[in-house]
């Protein structure tokens, strides 16, 4: 319970201080939004108008926490280059990043574990250097250049998908989901590599102790031994890893959407970035930030559910 | 020294050896003007007078791709030294001196840890607008919080060694101590640390430059080669592969270096 309670504290201060370093690099930044809206030939009096409107003339605190609990109630202003309201338009997006990475998500646990514990099994024959080596080139691959390699070689010679042909989900939800699954694999190829990697050191680890000695004294066949007993155990520092990379995920689909010409969350980011849209990127950079650091403390309590030790342990410690 | 070159450091540093050769030369000498454009020559195929082709303007591919790769090599360079340079201090004092500062030091490299990674970099060149080389302060702050642990965690180890203490009652202050007495021997985590971030770096900057938000045109960098290429993918895919492929071997060279600088070292 203790542990629990530190670390929703914790997870409280990181999202204060996630939000403090977003809202003061926006507003220390040289340069007026007022001015930026209303372009270089606004007079004084006009400036000092919309100043008042969006509350510009208001102390730095002061901005923060109105910032702030607008952030709580919805109401994220409006963005300067499509005039409308930041949450629709975040909302609007939302939906499609989220079946992106959920899609990548769904292919790294499928694949990496099974390659990762065959690797294990294989410790150090052909094969198993063999994958080592793809293993080592997948997480070199920059992931955008993988993206390009896809769209090339499924897209334009096996004719796969089209290209730039992406589908809304209302109007063709098949369509949709076949146009998305490069992408998604694409986020996933390096992530799966570098799981690969974690998961067949952490097998390694496992073999040697005494407890698979045990179990297949009673025996067990291989196959037994590695999915009833080890995988429990060598999972475990696993989902610590699974932290990591929901946050790489997110990283990865904002470059991907913007390869594939994905109409998500992450090129709405860098549209809004290259437009100098302050008020959009700013709420989406939180809004991110927010979505990794509670997917953090959802793992971080999976991982004290699956492993009581965690539990004892840092009960005893406290 | 001898067991430290094992075959992944030779190959890592084979790799890099190769870009390293290119983009030397590449200060005096490149086959072709990499800004001189030439509409008659447009895609003409790798092979006889364009090694690697030429791409949509008529440039030679080659001969952009060695002054990408300067680039790209500056920027990942400079990266790093800024991440180790503040992640080095910031780490060494948390974890000499414990407590508050610790607390202070590690939530805040928390937080900027829980934006991903590209996240953050694109925040500050938004903040720090279109300056020439606003990547490089941008990225840098990426690697802050990864050098810090390694720093943090190895002060943590041994500053309760026999030799900490003999240094205090010696009168070492703790600056002399945090950086004479500790700082080498952190020495083999650091180096794998900086070989590896160098290959997140050029990954990072790639990334940048691809959205448009590195290194500005007409300055070539690998990652804005790739994305005008990408248009042009149906009938030329070599301009997309060819740098694509050389950052690819960049950070292969980098990963090898790393694993085999660990394996040499007996880390993990």
């Amino acid at each position: 319970m203790k542990y629990a309670l530190q670390k929703v504290l914790t997870f409280i201060l990181t999202l204060f201080l996630v939000s403090l370093l977003t809202f003061l690099a926006f507003n220390i930044i040289p340069g007026d939004p007022a001015q930026l809206i209303l372009g270089t030939s606004a007079s004084p009096e006009q400036l000092a108008v919309l100043h008042r409107q969006l509350g510009l003339d208001e102390p730095l605190p002061t901005r923060y926490l109105r910032w702030l609990t607008g952030f709580f109630s919805g109401n994220l202003g409006t963005s300067i280059q499509y005039s409308v309201s930041v949450r629709s338009l975040i909302a609007g997006r939302l939906p499609v990043t989220l079946v992106l990475a959920g899609m990548a998500l769904l292919l790294i646990v499928v694949i990496s574990i099974p390659v990762g514990v065959f690797c294990a099994k294989k410790k150090d024959t052909v094969v198993d250097k063999l994958l080592g080596t793809v293993t080592m080139i997948n997480v070199s691959i920059p992931n955008f250049f993988l993206g390009i390699l896809f769209i090339w070689l499924f897209g334009i010679i096996l004719k796969c998908f089209t290209p730039g042909g992406y589908v809304d989900f209302t109007d063709d939800s098949k369509g949709f989901l076949t146009y998305l699954f490069f992408p998604a694999l694409a986020v996933a190829l390096p992530n799966i590599a570098v799981a690969v990697k974690f998961i067949r050191t952490s097998f390694i680890g496992q073999m040697k102790l005494d407890y698979v000695r045990t179990a297949y004294s009673k025996g067990n066949s291989d196959n037994a031994v590695l999915y009833r007993h080890v995988l429990k155990n060598a999972l475990v520092p696993v989902v610590t890893l699974f932290g990591m990379i929901l946050s790489e995920i997110f990283s990865g689909s904002i470059i991907i959407e913007q390869v594939f010409g994905i109409p998500g969350v992450g090129r709405l980011l860098i549209n809004s970035i290259l437009s100098r849209d302050f008020p959009l990127v700013e709420s989406l950079v939180v809004y991110i930030a927010c979505v990794v650091v509670i997917a953090n403390l959802l793992v971080d309590i999976l991982f004290q559910v699956i492993d009581p030790r965690i539990r004892i342990r840092s009960g005893q410690s406290s | 020294m001898k067991s430290k070159l094992n075959f992944d450091s030779r190959l890592g540093i084979c790799f890099i050896g190769i870009i390293l050769v290119l983009t030397v030369i590449s200060f005096f000498y490149t086959p072709y003007n990499i800004y001189s454009m030439n509409i008659a020559e447009r895609f003409i195929s790798p092979g006889g007078g364009h090694l690697l082709g030429t791409d949509n303007f008529g440039r030679d591919v080659f001969s952009r791709l060695m002054c990408g790769a300067k680039f790209t090599l500056l920027v990942a360079g400079s990266t790093v030294c800024i991440g180790t340079f503040f992640g080095v201090i910031l780490g060494l004092c948390s974890g000499y001196f414990g407590g508050i500062a610790d607390e202070c030091i590690m939530r805040l490299i928390d937080a900027l840890n829980s934006f991903p990674g590209i996240l953050l970099a694109l925040v500050m060149v938004t903040v720090l607008g279109k300056v020439k080389y606003s990547i490089i302060p941008a990225l840098g702050i990426l690697f802050i919080p990864s050098f810090t642990r390694i720093a943090r965690s190895g002060t943590l180890q041994i500053k309760n060694s026999e030799f900490i203490g003999n240094a205090r009652a010696c009168g070492a202050s703790p600056v002399r101590i945090m950086f004479v007495h500790i700082l080498p021997n952190l020495y083999p985590s650091l180096l794998t640390a900086i070989v590896v971030g160098f290959s997140n770096a050029t990954l990072a900057e790639s990334s940048m430059s691809y959205l448009g938000l590195g290194i500005q045109p007409p300055t070539p960098s690998l990652g804005r080669m790739l994305f005008e290429a990408q248009a042009y993918l149906f009938n030329a895919p070599w301009v997309a592969l060819a740098p694509g492929i050389t950052i690819m071997v960049i950070v292969l060279g980098f990963n090898y270096l790393g694993d085999g600088i660990r394996a040499g070292y007996h880390l993990n």
